[in-house]
């Protein structure tokens, strides 16, 4: 291949200046705005915990089930879906996307049956995060009863 | 100021899982299984009690918040009855979480039937 013609370069340059930019600026910010604004919405929440006369950590468990309630509900509409197409880890990270990554699988393999398909698929994203959750928290408790007792 | 605090605590933590997501091959459950073992040892660190006290439900809200509620429970249930507690304690503070996730999920994926 010899060198490009002159008309090839002029090509090339304005094909670089329309290449699509990588959106990872894009989806970072998403994610910010879109879990920030969650959050800012659980706290809504955990503070009407609180003017019911709860501390902020007997607070925490009824705000995590409104939470998963609003999750699993917005998923179960088809509305949680289309959000997480805009917002990426936004979505999926707050506890609302742990609901919908127990609904999502639930109704895609009800087909299957209540058993092997509502029941077994729940789990393929909770599952592993239980599991690793729930070993680390105890591993961590070892560590600490060792330490301290 | 709780609600601003919220939302830029809660924003930076989703904003460092979707850099995780963009630049390394970890899928989001990965990163959902990455980001709650995380929440768990910085817990047992002492360091996402004051995140905690910072961000508010910006804290809680996001899934490394929920590996904190984990370690808090089984560091609770030590203090109170010793070596089961290791036991007893994983679930402690958790099990209202997981509880409404599975009853919720359950009774939600009855009701409804896949969108398009």
């Amino acid at each position: 291949m010899g060198k490009l013609t002159r008309e090839q370069e002029v090509y090339k340059r304005w094909a670089n200046a329309r290449k699509p930019k990588p959106p990872l600026l894009r989806n970072v910010l998403a994610a910010f705005l879109v879990g920030g604004l969650i959050c800012t919405l659980g706290q809504a929440v955990l503070n009407y915990f609180i003017s019911l006369g709860m501390n902020a950590k007997e607070a925490g468990g009824p705000t995590a089930a409104v939470m998963i309630l609003l999750g699993a509900l917005l998923t179960g509409l088809g509305v949680y879906d289309r959000i997480g197409r805009f917002a990426g880890a936004g979505s999926v990270i707050p506890i609302t996307g742990f609901a919908n990554s127990i609904v999502a699988p639930a109704l895609e393999f009800k087909r299957e049956g209540y058993v092997m398909g509502v029941g077994a698929r729940m789990f393929n994203i909770a599952g592993p995060v239980l599991v690793y959750g729930m070993t680390t928290a105890w591993l961590v408790g070892l560590f600490y009863w060792l330490i301290h007792k | 100021m709780d609600y601003v605090l919220a939302f830029l605590v809660g924003g930076t933590i989703c904003a460092i899982g979707q850099l995780l997501m963009d630049l390394t091959p970890l899928t989001p459950a990965h990163v959902l299984v990455l980001f709650v073992c995380s929440g768990a040892i910085l817990s047992g660190l002492g360091i996402y009690e004051k995140i905690v006290e910072l961000g508010g439900a910006g804290a809680t809200i996001p899934l490394p918040g929920f590996g904190h509620t984990l370690t808090s429970g089984v560091i609770q249930e030590i203090e109170a009855k010793g070596f089961w507690g290791i036991f007893s304690g994983v679930l402690e503070n958790a099990s209202v979480g997981v509880v409404a996730a599975v009853v919720v999920g359950l009774f939600i994926s009855l009701l409804f039937n896949p969108k398009g």
